[in-house]
């Protein structure tokens, strides 16, 4: 249970809020993590943490795009085709990874090890392509970088180390 | 002050990925980008050599509350996150003698096109903390919070960090520089929702609820967080105040415009040489950012139009009237546009405008909140034209179908989002109508261009067929 594992963590982010709902975001993100997507059961345990009915939390993980009710892959690869993205490599790079990986935009692979996913502007428009692997910035991804990319991400989810699709622990 | 290194007349550091190697002209020394001059200003120790919580100190043991909000009025400081609103009049909004307040930053920072917080959060976040604490002294919050949108996850942490070294330093807690002043500030991650920039949603979001807008009145500065009096700043607008403090009103003024004053640091993306976030003295032109400091556009090939103000902005194109444009809110205002967010998109003669009209549509019907139908059925409508135009199945009565849609959603949304999904339509319709009509004529591209993919999320049913869907020449 997440309230025993993590009970520290989880006290000082309700420290920081007047009231138990604000926490609610930094502990779905803490579940996502741990379980590597929010089931009814992990929604629950959110819920009774911060004391609030269950479908309140499932209406907070439904809204946000960054909390996934369904299972997803080791590695959410998030693709921006926002202006201008689209029209300075992303459009590209998507349909190269589609290839690559065997998968449509929105699906994870058969292995569990990428879900694929086109976004909306990330805040990285001048370094276009531009991609997210669990929220990890992935600047000017044009197509001769995407095989060394994908290797070393799955050599990362191989060696057993700490993967956070929720970017607990980004690096730059 | 430390003088600044000049590297061939021009204050230059290593790149830091966001353009600091591009040579910028119009501005000696930085005011919120000060990471451009002082590369290592993010770490504590060369952020306090460079006198760095000694405003804090000056404020909090020599300033009375109302000296602070006295001078960044008078220094004309506008809001940053795109309304411009005066900040210090916002500030004298707060009720004295309801407690407690809060001070929260807007770091949601998801306007298409805009990254200049991101490098703000990323190089210079003591400047933002030492902000925060001399604006919540100013306005008597004693806890803040920074809503950081979910996607700079390494950003939360560069400030988590930095909120934790001045906590060590004592900048931050219970009583600050030996005055019973405290104040608590923590770093809170949104999780992917561009509604939650909007500052009620923000609040309701940092509540634990769906990030849907509230009803205005009561404004945030009555009822806010936890129906206290809040006040809502953006990233850039509480990194200024430090400065502001430092060397006064009458320095700050030394920059921009008298209505504009100070400067800002813009983002411009898309087909330029140089993009980038480039610190600007309010009131150059749209010419000389785009020529002068951005490069201009890439080779073998001419502006087409440009978004000026992040997604949300009318368009301008390429003529004399609206590149010689000041860069100022009263001036692109004035062209029917805005300043916005900060963010310059330039797109060239390769792109096509409904493509372009599509993908900032889908934008806002992917981030419609669904709260209102104006917005949530209107940008849906949207997205659905455009989309059979751009694939080649659009109707000779598309174009006054748009027009009709935008009169029904303009003044009748709960808030500026779903207004915002008009403004590609307005700017397509306006200046390239002829295309569009080609475009349903032809039943393709008539410039040739390629299709971008609609996004699944906004697909209409039968228009995603997977990994074999290359673009459609």
């Amino acid at each position: 249970m997440l309230a025993d594992k993590y009970a520290a963590e989880i006290a000082s982010i309700l420290a920081r809020y007047p009231i138990k709902n604000s926490a609610v975001l930094p502990l779905c993100y803490l579940a996502q993590d741990e379980y590597g997507h929010l089931s009814i059961d992990h929604i629950q345990e959110v819920a009774d943490i911060v004391a609030m009915p269950y479908t309140d939390v499932y209406e907070v993980v439904t809204f946000y795009s960054l909390l996934y009710d369904q299972p997803v892959g080791k590695w959410v690869l998030q693709v921006c085709d926002d202006n201008p993205c689209c029209f300075t490599g992303g459009e590209e790079l998507v349909a190269d990874l589609e290839e690559r990986l065997g998968i449509p935009a929105g699906e994870t692979t058969d292995d569990k090890l990428f879900t694929l996913q086109r976004v909306k502007c990330i805040g990285a428009c001048h370094r276009a392509p531009v991609m997210q692997a669990n929220l990890e910035f992935v600047y000017n991804l044009t197509a001769d970088k995407v095989p060394g990319v994908l290797e070393d991400l799955i050599q990362q989810a191989q060696s057993g180390g700490t993967l956070s699709i929720s970017g607990r622990f980004a690096e730059k | 002050m430390e003088t600044i290194r000049y590297e061939n007349g021009y204050p230059g550091g290593p790149a830091n990925g966001y353009g600091s190697e591009y040579p910028n002209p119009f501005l000696k020394e930085h005011v919120v980008l000060r990471n451009r001059d002082y590369p290592n200003i993010g770490q504590i120790d060369e952020y306090m050599r460079l006198g760095g919580y000694e405003v804090a100190r000056k404020a909090l043991t020599s300033m009375q509350p109302s000296a602070i909000i006295d001078e960044v009025k008078r220094a004309g400081l506008r809001g940053r996150g795109g309304a411009g609103f005066p900040t210090g009049v916002k500030w004298g909004f707060i009720p004295k003698d309801i407690f407690p307040k809060y001070l929260v930053c807007n770091a949601d920072e998801s306007e298409p096109g805009t990254f200049n917080n991101h490098e703000v959060i990323d190089y210079n976040p003591h400047q933002l903390i030492e902000g925060m604490i001399i604006s919540g002294f100013a306005v008597g919050a004693t806890t803040g919070y920074i809503y950081i949108r979910g996607e700079y996850a390494y950003g939360a942490l560069v400030l988590e960090r930095a909120i934790r070294e001045a906590y060590d330093r004592g900048f931050l807690g219970k009583k600050l520089f030996g005055g019973d002043f405290e104040f608590d500030l923590y770093v809170h991650r949104g999780a992917g929702a561009y509604i939650c920039g909007e500052e009620t949603a923000l609040l309701e979001s940092l509540e634990g609820r769906i990030g849907q807008p509230r009803l205005k009145p009561p404004f945030p500065a009555v009822a806010g967080l936890y129906a206290k009096p809040t006040v809502i700043n953006n990233v850039e607008t509480l990194a200024n105040v430090p400065m502001i403090i430092e060397r006064g009103a009458d320095w700050y003024r030394q920059f921009g415009t008298e209505k504009s004053p100070g400067t800002k640091a813009i983002s411009i993306s898309g087909h330029v040489k140089r993009p980038g976030n480039y610190e600007i003295p309010l009131g150059i032109t749209m010419r000389q950012f785009i020529y002068d400091l951005a490069g201009g556009i890439r080779d073998g090939h001419e502006l087409k139009f440009l978004i000026p103000g992040g997604a949300s902005a009318n368009w301008l194109i390429n003529k004399p009237e609206h590149l010689d444009t000041p860069l100022t809110w009263d001036d692109l205002a004035a062209k029917g546009t805005m300043l916005g967010s900060g963010a310059v998109v330039v797109l060239d003669d390769s792109t096509c405008v409904v493509a372009a009209s599509m993908k900032v549509d889908e934008f806002f019907k992917h981030e419609s909140c669904g709260k209102c139908s104006p917005c949530r059925e209107g940008t849906h409508f949207l997205v659905k034209v455009w989309e059979r135009i751009e694939h080649g199945k659009g109707r000779p009565s598309d174009i006054p179908l748009l027009n009709e849609l935008g009169k029904e959603m303009l003044g009748k949304c709960f808030c500026p989002l779903g207004e915002s999904a008009v403004s590609p339509v307005a700017s397509a319709i306006r200046y390239f109508s002829d295309e569009i009509r080609q475009h349903i004529e032809l039943g393709r591209c008539p410039l040739g261009a390629s299709h971008p993919m609609p996004h699944p999320s906004v697909a209409e049913g039968g228009t995603r067929t997977g990994a074999a869907a290359a673009p459609v020449r």
